[in-house]
């Protein structure tokens, strides 16, 4: 049996994707990998811990919690598989696995709203225990109310900065910095006036307050030198070099950092659509026609699609789904869409005019020494991957990889590739579009053989 | 400009090893390859380098070519990671067994020595064997190497000692023209030489018809698998009777096995593994070595293949035109044997004949079955032909 429509994802654009479906009649089935639905940034605790949406997601909470509402009030009109991982889609089949288990299933409709994930720029002892992502700093605070330590260094470039610094503080923790690699005067300051009225530039510039009126340092125009590691090789403290250019070190028990985000690609890859360059993000996004997807039944929605944040994902989702609509042959829903792609359109403004002021800073990777390990699945350094580009004179990133086993391991590159293509571009010589993407190949999350071997007939 | 002595169509190993031992001879070599060198078979397949399993006819070649793997490290300045490990050949059934211990004869009048191990004395060296095994083969000699390294490393080393090699590089067409050949490149450029040699792997048919030489290639793409480094424990290389799995682990913990077919497009150059396949490979593995089950399997791969009906190589002077010589259509076995095929093709084109018997290879059993098969030679059994499809 081919499913009608199936969701993949359960985060702001999976779940309005199945309200819209629902509503419509339609019962899609909804694949996520977290155990409640929300994704990443409406992400839930379990059920047994009971914290205040206000709490959880601050200026978000009205509209977390509304859609948290909505979603649950579902029930039976849809098909709900948390715990669920889609390890491949191959021509018009998910391979998942389900609570461990692995299955396959057919569909006929696909929306893939995977969401996205830190995008991180190495720097030396990133690897070391203590050290986090932004994102995964915020996982541990909304998913299991706790911290990644008792006094906390914070560092990167992005909104999401600032967001989990406030975070932090309103839990009670102490944070001994935040650290900007962005100079002072870029980021929200610098957007222009158009987007200076935005939602996000208001939030942005409250953290920003909040957290100086708390007392918390925030310093910007730093570049990050080292994570230091104390007797139990964790972290014990942080290098940065301020904006002067001299040396400064803060004892700290854990570092949070991260460059804004990199959407998860690998499963529209893999689902036959085409990758383009964005040049103002600097990665690579699915490619969709002018109805989100190809002619094959499948649409792109939320991060996944191109980073732009929680408000535009709900919307891309609600729009994904009245295209399936659509192109279902239900046309009362076509001005429903036109109203939608009308919001998307003022949104999408304010939201280009927020990823020019916080641009990935591509020097940093770029200016790394030699013996930072940038793929850290498989211990490469970024030595290795210069001379690679040196002595076998390549600049593609899949080469690059035969190599060097760059991008090899369980992450399959999630992690390492976009400092790693900054690194190889500046060694050949070359733009980093010109490198291209390391190839999606499955599995896109490991799976182990005993499940695969044990798996059920579909 | 003057023609190169020879053109060697195709990057593959074969194709860059015959540059390297052309430029031993001190003989002039362009290389045309349509990519770059080794990404297709010859970079992306399992890595076994073993001799045991093969068809008698290649066993002197296999022989030839294990040499060569050993002084790897002075040709190519890289041992490309070639460890002798040994290959176990595993049966699962009394009759698989007696299938070994009568190859282990065939095999011994080759000079290749084969230890037969029986059920108890084969769960003492390898206790984590799964209980379908009753038996193996063992062939000391033989070992794995990483298939990504070698065919770039022979290229690089070609280069240095003066082979023009140009990548990114297609031949859309070739033709023989008075005493020698001219190619068409697909840059609009011409190439001319004395000789040529068609390695051109899944797409060595493509090269042979232009000679007027049609012959039955097929496309195949080995469909593999790598799980996340678990602590090493299989130190031989892992095969079975039927070839339906393989399996090696490099020191480094990863564990790499293969199993059937993906699927390839010839056309689009792109060649991907079959999750099917890929879950079957995942239940031939578990059952052969049980201890995989908890290990994570994190990539899927694949490569275009070239294939003949008979499972054997077209390696050998072309029927139809002098001063061409082939060698492709591995069928899914040519990575050990690259080597040495280097070597004759570079014998074929500058001596026309080669130290190596090659006889069984020959273009011609496909032209004309009845009359061109040498005297003495039995027709190949179909179930060697099923075996050297896999593995």
């Amino acid at each position: 049996m081919r499913r009608e429509a199936v969701i993949i994802g359960a985060g702001p654009a999976g779940m309005r994707a199945a309200l819209t479906l629902a509503d419509a009649g339609l019962r899609p089935l909804v694949i996520d990998e977290a155990c409640r639905s929300g994704g990443q940034i409406y992400r839930r605790p379990p059920s047994s811990l009971r914290r205040k949406a206000e709490v959880l997601y601050g200026f978000e909470a009205k509209r977390a919690k509304a859609l948290h509402e909505a979603f649950d009030a579902l029930g039976d009109r849809i098909e709900y598989w948390p715990e669920t991982v889609v390890w491949n889609v191959h021509g018009d089949r998910l391979h998942l696995l389900v609570g461990g288990q692995s299955t396959s299933i057919s569909w006929l409709n696909l929306i893939l709203a995977p969401g996205a994930m830190d995008r991180v720029i190495p720097f030396e002892g990133w690897t070391l225990p203590g050290v986090y992502t932004l994102g995964a700093a915020q996982i541990a605070l909304k998913s299991q109310a706790c911290a990644i330590g008792e006094r906390v260094v914070l560092f990167g470039s992005g909104p999401l900065l600032y967001l989990v610094a406030w975070q932090y503080v309103a839990a009670g923790v102490d944070i001994a910095a935040v650290l900007d690699t962005a100079r002072a005067g870029a980021g929200f300051k610098a957007l222009p006036g158009l987007a200076r009225g935005g939602y996000t530039f208001l939030k942005g510039v409250y953290y920003v307050a909040a957290l100086r009126a708390r007392g918390v340092r925030i310093i910007s125009g730093i570049r990050p030198l080292a994570a230091l590691s104390g007797p139990d090789a964790a972290v014990a403290g942080f290098v940065y070099r301020d904006h002067r250019g001299h040396e400064r070190r803060i004892a700290c028990d854990a570092i949070g950092f991260g460059y804004g985000l990199r959407s998860e690609i690998q499963l529209a890859e893999l689902a036959g659509l085409s990758l383009a360059y964005d040049e103002v993000q600097r990665q690579w996004i699915p490619v969709g026609d002018k109805f989100g997807g190809d002619s094959g039944g499948i649409y792109l929605a939320g991060d996944g699609m191109r980073v732009r944040g929680a408000e535009i994902a709900e919307l891309t989702g609600k729009q994904a789904a009245l295209r399936l609509l659509a192109n279902l042959g239900r046309n009362e829903y076509r001005s429903q869409l036109a109203t939608i792609e009308a919001s998307l359109h003022r949104a999408e403004a304010f939201r280009r005019a927020l990823e020019c002021a916080f641009p990935f800073p591509a020097h940093l990777a770029q200016e790394l020494p030699d013996n930072v390990v940038v793929c850290r699945c498989e211990g490469v350094t970024i030595g290795a991957l210069r001379d690679a580009v040196r002595a076998c004179d390549v600049s593609d990133i899949n080469r690059v990889k035969a190599f060097t086993r760059l991008g090899m391991g369980r992450c399959q590159g999630r992690v390492c590739s976009a400092a790693a293509a900054e690194i190889i571009a500046a060694a050949a010589g070359v733009r980093p579009q010109a490198v291209g993407h390391l190839r999606g190949q499955p599995p896109v999350k490991p799976v182990a053989l005993g499940a695969l071997a044990e798996g059920t007939a579909p | 400009m003057r023609p190169f002595d020879v053109a060697v169509i195709g990057g593959g190993i074969a194709g860059c090893s015959a540059a390297l031992h052309l430029r031993q001879r001190g003989a002039s070599v362009v290389l045309l390859e349509r990519g770059q060198c080794g990404t297709q078979a010859s970079g992306v397949n399992y890595g076994g380098v073993r001799q045991q399993g093969r068809h008698e006819a290649e066993l002197p070649l296999s022989q030839r070519s294990r040499a060569i793997w050993a002084r790897l490290p002075e040709l190519v300045d890289s041992d490309c990671e070639f460890v002798v490990t040994g290959h176990i050949k595993l049966a699962r059934s009394d009759r698989d067994m007696a299938e070994l211990e009568a190859y282990a004869h065939k095999a011994a009048a080759h000079g290749v020595t084969l230890e037969l191990i029986g059920n108890k004395k084969l769960r003492d060296r390898y206790p984590w064997l799964g209980m379908s095994v009753v038996g193996g083969s063992f062939c000391a000699d033989d070992g794995q190497a990483n298939p990504r390294l070698v065919t770039p490393a022979l290229a690089r080393a070609a280069r240095a000692m003066g082979a023009n090699i140009r990548q990114s590089s297609a031949v859309v067409n070739a033709v023989h023209r008075g005493n020698g050949f001219e190619l068409l490149l697909d840059s609009g450029g011409t190439v001319r030489s004395r000789a040529l040699i068609n390695s051109a792997g899944a797409w060595g048919a493509t090269i042979a018809a232009m000679f007027g030489e049609d012959v039955p290639e097929e496309v195949m793409a080995p469909n593999m698998c790598v799980t996340g480094p678990v602590p090493y424990f299989i130190e031989p290389n892992l095969g079975v009777v039927g070839g339906d799995i393989y399996i090696r682990q490099i020191p480094r913990g990863n564990v790499i096995f293969g199993s059937g077919l993906g699927e390839a497009d010839r056309a689009a150059i792109r060649a991907f593994p079959s999750p099917d396949v890929t879950t079957d490979a995942a239940r031939l593995a578990v059952a052969l070595v049980p201890r995989l089950a908890h290990a994570q399997l994190i990539r899927t791969w694949s490569g275009i293949e070239g294939r003949m009906p008979d499972g054997l190589p077209v390696l050998g002077l072309s029927s139809t035109t002098p001063g061409l010589v082939h060698g492709f259509g591995f069928s899914g076995h040519g990575f050990q044997l690259g080597l040495a095929v280097g070597a004759v093709l570079a014998e074929l084109a500058l001596d026309g004949e080669p130290k190596t018997p090659i006889g069984e290879f020959a273009i011609a059993r496909f032209l004309d079955r009845q009359s061109t098969r040498p005297n003495g030679t039995k027709p190949i059994p179909s179930k060697a032909i099923e075996e050297a499809k896999h593995a």
